[in-house]
């Protein structure tokens, strides 16, 4: 169907693992392997740049320059020369969410390796989210987590930096540990959450919804319809005149 | 790649309407809404779920007669991808208490409760492990968590009014208790949500709330979802393990009726093997790829609706399948950013929706089916649409103007993701409009359910995507990463208890593949179709022809 009413349209030369194609311009590098005739299997998850399943590096004829992109997002250009990385052998190291500390012990223990980080920059430069990836491997050096925590949010986890990095460390997954201790010990809790759940336990709203439950299709269609809508712009205290079911 | 020369001169036409639009706008006078009989006749007469041929009668199994999309009629109407009788299910490659099909939001939710209560589990999954719709969910997850204006209550009623009121209460009911639960979970295994720095959850509206109760994560919820689950997952290799690339093809029951364990497909060695477990959850998600009516698709690569599939040769029954859900504006340019969903927020935020010449044709905010119908008229009734480079349609979304109605900068500011990826194919959307067309985006419907994530099978449990009944005919925004978290945990938990409790041993069979078999062949189905699908097609047809020793099974070679 990606086929169907395609005006003829200028193809240009790609080579996949060093093979020559001609493809039409407009497409990505994911695309542009399955119009060659490749049935993916690796290096392709969710087509829309998100779960890094593609990372892909290339270079053009002539150029020192190793150039990386995740190939369902980027643009096939000539005479570029790719190979996908759909995988790449990385340390995972196993620890207990609810027992490590947000420090740099943690860091230190689990992710040794960070601190031998040439500083070479190569892990940014591989970066197809334009993350500072050695800007947060130095904050997880400091014990910095929410630094790290912040920078690496945008990561897909495609592993490109790891599978460059001198120094054999596994960025995306320090990066991840520093998220998780962000998110679970260094933001503050919501109190309102807790207290929701709290409510709910103690079945609070457990009448209210049996009833809701047992109400046939006209009523419902009423209460639905009466229903008091938070304003767009209300701002966060807002609160609605009928309390009666909160 | 940048709008071409053709397009630019076209969008001369959007911006030539633009002031007097805008100046409208501030005005407050909107294109007007349809009055709700023009809303009831224009979906059946130009939305998809209506449209001739839309949907056809299943011939076979539990659901004889129920009318669904032809798609996936055709995939229940097809033989298994194996002779039942090649497979030797005295040879167990694993053997395990939980078998997890599907490594999505749900499968891993549903892995790490079955863990907590003493199973050991085995995830199958068909691409790599989080490589799922979950992860592409932008948007945000849905909980009353706030007990100052919000309650299950409010909750409740946005989600059954949303479906038409045609919601199982059961369902509902645990979903809208549960969820406040689920949130805590999520904040408790360190789950960046967006916070004030006090704490508190932003939240925001989504369609059809009444109660700002969607939680988000910057823009990328479902990843920060998935990627926190997945992790946990990791944290515990003895009790769960994971094969990537090994999809599940077909159930296995045994001498007492009790799903059993699966068939695997190892995509690469191209083996089938058999593991062996003492309860079974299918959490394989939604069906984007198989383009009904030929429809582009928001979804991951591997939603191919497999496990309807396999789950409806084993007895269990499908439901709120007739309705499909199609998010109206999915990008149709540049080519790589096809099907790549463009926000509701746009639309809310004031962009009007244009024709070819510069037109407005319908009011932006109506809600997503009408709006989808309006824009599938435009383009082909009306012949009003405007053509892409690579044979598309699509009409202009008039993002400049939100910069116009609201200050200088607030595209870049609201919509950071979306302003990044087209700045990188050159086009900036708080000057140029962006391309849309209607997407195929959710399976509302799915196999039969309780709100112990049980089916009609024994041992058998289902969570996430793959079901039906618990949003109705529709799901709003933000409901369904909540349904996969709060039913993904609960199949865990109930399947681990099976597990241990309830479970009888017994002989293997895929017994109920050949009396499948034999049923199509007295409903006079004589096909050389195989299915679950596992895949789509995507490669060239003109390498095909020349493909002359290869032999394809399905669409997979
Ligand atoms: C672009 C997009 C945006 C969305 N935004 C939102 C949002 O903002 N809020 C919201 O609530 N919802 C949103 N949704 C919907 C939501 O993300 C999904 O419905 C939900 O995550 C589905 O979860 P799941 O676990 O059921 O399926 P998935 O996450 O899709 O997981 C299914 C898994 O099963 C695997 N699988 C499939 N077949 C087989 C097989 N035969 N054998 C083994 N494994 C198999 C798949 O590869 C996949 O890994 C969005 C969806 C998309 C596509
Ligand atoms: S396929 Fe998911 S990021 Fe490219």
């Amino acid at each position: 169907m990606e086929e169907q009413g395609v005006k003829k349209e200028e193809l240009v030369p790609i080579f996949i693992m060093g093979k020559r194609y001609d493809v039409p311009s407009s497409l990505t590098i994911q695309k542009a392997m399955e119009y060659a005739g490749y049935q993916l299997i690796r290096g392709c998850g969710c087509r829309g740049g998100i779960c890094g399943a593609c990372g892909t590096v290339y270079r053009f004829p002539g150029s020192y320059k190793i150039e990386v992109g995740l190939a369902c997002q980027t643009v096939v250009q000539p005479n570029m020369y790719l190979a996908q990385i759909p995988f790449f052998p990385a340390t995972k190291r196993v620890y207990d969410i609810e027992k490590v500390k947000p420090s740099i012990e943690t860091i230190v223990k689990y992710y040794p390796e960070v601190l031998r980080c040439l500083q070479c920059n190569t892990c940014t430069k591989s970066c197809p989210m334009d993350i500072e990836v050695m800007d947060y491997i130095a904050a997880a050096m400091r014990g910095d987590i929410a630094r790290l925590a912040e920078l690496s949010f945008d990561c897909v986890m495609c592993g490109l930096c790891t599978a460059r990095c001198p120094a054999e460390i596994c960025q995306y997954n320090v990066a991840i540990l520093g998220r998780r201790l962000y998110g679970k010990y260094i933001l503050p809790k919501a109190e309102h959450l807790t207290e929701m759940v709290e409510q709910v336990r103690q079945g609070k709203y457990e009448q209210m919804l049996r009833e809701l439950m047992d109400t046939n299709e006209e009523t419902l269609k009423k209460l639905y319809n009466e229903r008091e809508i938070e304003p767009e712009q209300a701002d966060e205290f807002w609160e609605p005149k009928d309390k009666s079911f909160l | 790649m940048p709008y071409t020369r053709e397009l630019k001169e076209l969008i001369r036409k959007v911006e030539a309407t633009r002031p007097a639009r805008v100046e409208r706008k501030k005005r407050g006078e909107e294109f007007p809404l349809l009055s709700l009989k023009e809303r009831e006749e224009r979906l059946r007469k130009y939305h998809p779920d209506f449209v001739e041929g839309a949907r056809r009668e299943i011939r076979v199994g539990v659901n004889k007669g129920y009318a669904i999309s032809p798609e996936i009629v055709d995939l229940l109407e097809a033989r298994s991808r194996v002779d039942p009788d090649l497979i030797d299910l005295t040879k167990i490659a694993y053997e395990t208490d939980v078998l997890i099909i599907g490594g999505g939001g749900a499968g891993t939710a549903a892995a790490l409760t079955a863990r907590e209560r003493g199973a050991k589990v085995l995830i199958a999954t068909k691409l790599r492990h989080g490589d799922a719709n979950t992860m592409m969910a932008e948007g945000g997850i849905q909980a009353a968590t706030k007990g100052t204006k919000d309650s299950p209550y409010f909750h409740y009623l946005d989600v059954i009014g949303g479906g038409h009121f045609k919601n199982d209460p059961e369902l509902v009911y645990t979903l809208v208790t549960e969820a406040p639960k689920v949130i805590a979970w999520l904040e408790s295994l360190g789950c960046m949500f967006t916070k004030f720095p006090d704490g508190r959850l932003k939240t925001l509206h989504g369609g059809g709330t009444c109660r700002k109760r969607m939680h988000y994560a910057a823009d990328i919820t479902g990843a920060e979802i998935m990627r926190t689950l997945r992790d946990e997952a990791r944290n515990h290799p003895e009790e769960i393990k994971v094969l990537e690339f090994s999809p599940a093809v077909e159930l296995i029951l045994n001498e007492h009726g009790h799903c059993s364990g699966a068939v695997l497909y190892n995509l690469e060695t191209e083996e089938y093997f058999v593991v062996k477990a003492k309860a079974v959850i299918m959490a394989t998600g939604g069906s984007g790829r198989l383009h009904i009516q030929g429809f582009m698709t928001t979804n991951h690569y591997g939603a191919t609706g497999d496990g309807l599939v396999m789950g409806y040769r084993a007895g269990v029954k499908l439901c709120f399948l007739h309705t499909v859900q199609y998010h109206p504006t999915g990008a149709v340019f540049p080519e790589q950013a096809e099907g790549l969903l463009i926000t509701e927020k746009f639309r809310g935020a004031g962009a009007n929706v244009l024709n070819i010449d510069g037109e407005q044709f319908v009011n932006e905010r109506e809600p997503r089916d009408v709006e989808s119908a309006s824009f599938i008229r435009e383009c082909t009734e009306r012949g009003k649409g405007v053509p892409t480079p690579t044979g598309k349609v699509g009409v202009w979304l008039d993002s400049p103007m939100i910069d116009m109605l609201w200050g200088e900068g607030t595209v870049k500011r609201e919509f950071p993701g979306k302003y990044i990826l087209f700045k990188r194919y050159g086009i900036d959307i708080s000057k140029e409009p962006i391309l849309v067309y209607p997407t195929l985006h959710y399976q509302n419907g799915g196999l039969e359910y309780n709100c112990r994530c049980e089916t009609s099978v024994p041992g058998f449990f289902a969570a996430g995507e793959v079901t039906g009944g618990v949003h109705g005919e529709n799901r709003l925004m933000g409901n369904s990463l909540l349904d996969v978290c709060v039913f993904g945990r609960i199949a865990g938990e109930n399947a681990a208890i099976y597990a241990k409790e309830k479970f009888k041993d017994g002989k293997l069979t895929l017994d109920h593949v050949r009396r499948y078999h034999r049923e199509l062949e007295e409903a006079g189905i004589v096909t050389d179709r195989v299915a679950p699908m596992l895949l789509p097609d995507y490669t060239n047809p003109k390498v095909r022809e020349r493909q002359l020793t290869t032999h394809y099974l399905g669409t997979l070679r």
